[in-house]
């Protein structure tokens, strides 16, 4: 139903994006430079240094990135919608907003669970390349292996089902940190104390969900792969 | 500090509220109330604290809905009408709360275009920034239009507050504690603004309040609540020179000479 927030929806894309970019560029550079730095001697004992960038990018691609974007995002984006609709809560924001005509929950909720669904992937994927970037810098400096032949082998063992499953994880991270975050704040009462209680709880329920999200999304991708 | 006499058009009830009965779990707040609200009226909900003023204007606005009763609010029962007509009618209708709430993360611009945006579809730019200068302008804050609310003091914040409410030509306006917590001179120059509110924007309002200065200065009526029910509604010495041993207790603090 309209009006349909398009102002909105992008501001909240553009905060959710802005709160998490440092944290997701310094984890996703740190990731894949001590994924890559922990695999080699395994992979050397067999010989198989060459195989690294393909374990590499297997890794960050299928696991790694949504769910370390997803957990980065619980603690910075979902507490933050926790805490700051807990506030308008207890300060009678959104009441305020009711009675002026507007309906709040679709003003404060639907446009930041649409948000967090829209930008959680794309930060996946921001993560996905940084990842791959430290593990590449940490190849190059033990290997020597050039750019061109790293992202060769990066790309080579990667198919359509890793590539919809790290995006279908993704959105559905995404989608169930907004809505935690929303429901915790949206719903919070007690004053200040429900604050930090709306807070706390998206940040924790969020992150229980999305392992258990990842547990369940792994385990239909496997049974699609059998087909 | 006694109010000035009113227009008031005693045959045209703005508000009507007939048997209204609230209960929260096993307590009961309001325990069957009536009570008329005339065109132009300013009317003071005198109680103490947790009297049920506040769950009154709620059930008012349509933010509650009443266990028993009809709240009858420009013609339409509040507890009835559909969310559209319910989105409608609070257009119409005021609310200024207590602690303001104002959007902490929006300016004074923003706040008070907020509700413009809004419910305004087709305003434009010029429109809304002569609403906005003209409302900032009636509470006496047109220089603070660029600063956050937390750069505001209480008073400013509670001036804002009304002006955002005041900028969709409410006929009813509904103010929960208007001076609490505020000094005696910000409570007296708020008193002021509500009395100016009344004549300037020909609005009819309730006011809920357990300040005495406040009561006496603003409304046209005061009603007493206590013990879930009106026991006293008339104007302030009306109430105030009462030998009724429930109400006398509320009057004997003797704030005002």
């Amino acid at each position: 139903m309209p009006p349909f927030e398009f102002k909105e929806i992008v501001r909240q894309c553009y905060e959710v994006g802005v709160r998490s970019f440092t944290l997701i560029t310094v984890t996703g550079f740190i990731v894949g430079l001590i994924f890559t730095k922990q695999s080699r001697p395994s992979l050397a004992s067999f010989g198989a240094n060459s195989w690294l960038p393909s374990l590499v990018s297997i890794a960050i691609m299928r696991a790694l990135a949504p769910l370390v974007t997803a957990l980065i995002a619980s603690g910075k984006v979902g507490s933050s919608i926790g805490a700051e609709l807990g506030s308008m809560r207890v300060t009678e924001q959104i009441d305020a907003m009711e009675v002026s005509g507007t309906k709040p929950f679709k003003y404060l909720v639907c446009t930041r669970v649409i948000a967090t669904t829209i930008t959680i992937p794309v930060l996946a994927t921001y993560t996905a390349f940084i990842g791959l970037l430290g593990g590449f810098l940490n190849v190059y400096q033990n290997e020597g292996t050039s750019y061109t032949s790293f992202m060769q082998e990066v790309f080579h063992p990667l198919n359509f089902i890793d590539i919809t499953q790290s995006l279908v994880k993704s959105i559905v991270f995404g989608f169930t940190i907004g809505i935690v975050g929303c429901y915790q704040g949206y719903y919070s009462t007690k004053g200040t104390e429900g604050v930090g209680k709306a807070a706390n709880g998206a940040v924790v329920t969020a992150m229980f969900l999305v392992f258990v999200e990842e547990i369940i999304i792994v385990q239909l991708t496997g049974f699609f792969r059998q087909l | 500090m006694n109010k000035e006499k009113a227009q008031i058009d005693y045959a045209n009830e703005v508000i009507k509220i007939r048997g209204l009965e609230k209960s929260f779990e096993d307590y009961a707040v309001l325990r069957g109330i009536d009570l008329d609200l005339f065109q132009g009226e300013n009317l003071v909900v005198l109680g103490r604290s947790g009297s049920g003023k506040s769950v009154l204007i709620k059930l008012i606005s349509g933010l509650l809905k009443p266990d028993k009763g009809t709240i009858e609010v420009l013609g339409l029962d509040v507890a009835t009408i559909s969310d559209k007509e319910l989105q409608e009618l609070r257009i119409r209708i005021g609310f200024s709360f207590q602690n303001s709430a104002l959007y902490d993360s929006m300016t004074v611009r923003k706040n008070l275009e907020f509700p413009l945006v809004r419910n305004r579809k087709t305003i434009s730019r010029k429109e809304i920034d002569i609403a906005v200068a003209t409302v900032l302008d009636a509470v006496g804050l047109s220089h603070t239009i660029n600063q956050m609310p937390a750069e505001l003091s209480g008073g400013q914040r509670k001036r804002v507050g009304i002006a955002r409410t005041l900028i969709l030509n409410p006929e009813v306006m509904l103010y929960d504690e208007p001076t609490a917590g505020l000094d005696p001179i910000t409570c007296t120059e708020i008193n002021d603004l509500i009395n100016e509110v009344q004549r300037r924007f020909h609005t009819s309002s309730i006011i809920i309040t357990h300040d005495l200065t406040c009561a006496k200065s603003t409304g046209d009526r005061i009603a007493m609540l206590l013990d879930g029910k009106f026991q006293r509604v008339g104007t302030f010495d009306e109430v105030f020179n009462t030998a009724d041993d429930l109400v006398k207790p509320f009057f004997d603090y003797n704030f005002i000479q």
